[in-house]
């Protein structure tokens, strides 16, 4: 079985984005994309938890009774959550401040979950691996775009570096309105790019 | 003691609300939210769940703490509240099945509600005593029903007004979502009388 690696990222990215096409996992989508930072460091996060899960489910997928599938595929991600939140808490100590509770809650994303179950459970390891991956650089790319956009229009920075220097700065969009607000207008934003196509 | 208490109730149910300023629970606050009925039940199921799971957490990092593995605590915490919602909905359905009606297919839904396993993690961050906690998770769900049953309440009259087609469905609630934050923002800075 061959993969194509190009198809499966345009996969991932486009036609089933999490976040903008299945929009699975808001909680973590509106609360991480403070800036593009938070953004892309909760996305790596999600990416090494995503490729692991997916890595031992994909091995395990023949021993796990079917009854019991959704209690192990659990123990399994909570496992590799708590690998990442102990990493970050001993060598990123900022960005574990900036994202606190969120990141032990990855456990319950549904983005995570929702993989296991729909892919890792019914294929071999590989394309799990890779599956994992696109669906993480999906995840990761939608959440930094977001908190790029956040971050420019509160205070005309990205990743912390001035890109417009405004003469007001409009806090609001770092708040909770602005997670919101942005969000309903990117996701409108491309139903009508949909649209456009169809 | 007593004021402690109180103002701890106002603040987590409505100046920090768990969906406006908090965003825990988003997934069924917008996928439950259809009508102020089913809205409503799911925020009553929410209140039972989140402060049951709280009072066992409790005791559960207690353990955890005693035998020093408290890194386990995401794992425990998850699956014991998942546990608990199955046990609640076995129990339930022996011992009310009125009640078991109402809440029955907003139980498994809770499991993967971020806010429950989120609000037992804090409890425990905040350093929170068995009544504080208590406190503090009744008054977070209560903020959490105030905000569905609201949100449903202008959902259902938003099924009338003419909306653009690309901002039907989550378009248009997540921006009417973040107009409700806004307002909610207004007790920021609120000072109480006690």
């Amino acid at each position: 079985m061959s993969i194509n690696l190009k198809d499966e990222l345009y996969r991932g990215v486009v036609t089933e984005n999490p976040i903008f096409r299945i929009v699975l996992g808001m909680c973590p989508t509106l609360a991480t994309s403070t800036s593009a930072t938070n953004a892309f460091g909760m996305g790596i996060s999600v990416i090494a938890v995503l490729i692991c899960s997916n890595m031992v489910i994909s091995m395990l997928r023949n021993i796990i009774p079917g009854k019991v599938r959704i209690p192990a595929f659990i123990v399994v991600i909570a496992t590799f959550v708590t690998v990442v939140d102990l990493l970050i808490a001993a060598f990123l100590p900022s960005l574990y401040e900036a994202l606190g509770i969120f990141i032990p809650l990855i456990v319950v994303n549904c983005i995570i979950l929702g993989r296991a179950e729909a892919y890792a459970a019914k294929n071999p390891v590989l394309p799990s691996i890779i599956d994992g991956l696109v669906m993480g650089i999906g995840f990761t790319a939608s959440l930094t775009l977001l908190g790029s956009m956040r971050e420019f229009l509160s205070s005309g920075m990205i990743f912390g570096y001035l890109i417009a220097p405004f003469k007001h700065q409009f806090i609001l969009m770092i708040l909770a309105p602005g997670a919101f607000i942005t969000l309903g207008l990117t996701l409108a934003f491309i139903n009508f790019l949909q649209s456009k196509e169809s | 003691m007593l004021s402690s208490l109180l103002s701890l109730l106002i603040v987590s149910a409505i100046f920090n609300n768990v969906i406006m300023a908090q965003f825990l629970g988003t997934c069924p606050f917008l996928g439950v939210s259809k009508s102020i009925e089913t809205a409503s039940g799911m925020g009553l199921a929410v209140i039972f769940v989140m402060v049951l799971a709280n009072i066992i957490t409790y005791f559960v990092q207690a353990l955890l703490v005693w035998a020093n593995v408290a890194y386990l605590q995401t794992l425990a915490f998850i699956l014991v509240i998942a546990a608990l919602v199955q046990m609640v909905e076995i129990i339930l359905k022996k011992i009310s099945p009125g009640l078991y009606k109402a809440l029955g297919i907003y139980l498994p839904l809770i499991t993967t509600n971020c806010a429950v396993l989120g609000i037992a993690l804090l409890a425990v961050k905040k350093n929170y005593s068995l009544i504080e906690s208590i406190v503090y998770s009744f008054a977070t769900a209560l903020g959490f029903l105030i905000a569905i049953v609201l949100f449903a309440g202008v959902r259902e009259q938003l099924r009338f007004s003419k909306i653009p087609r690309s901002m039907e469905g989550f378009p248009i609630a997540l921006i009417t979502t973040g107009i409700m934050a806004l307002a909610f923002m207004g007790f920021a800075g609120f000072k109480l009388p006690f």
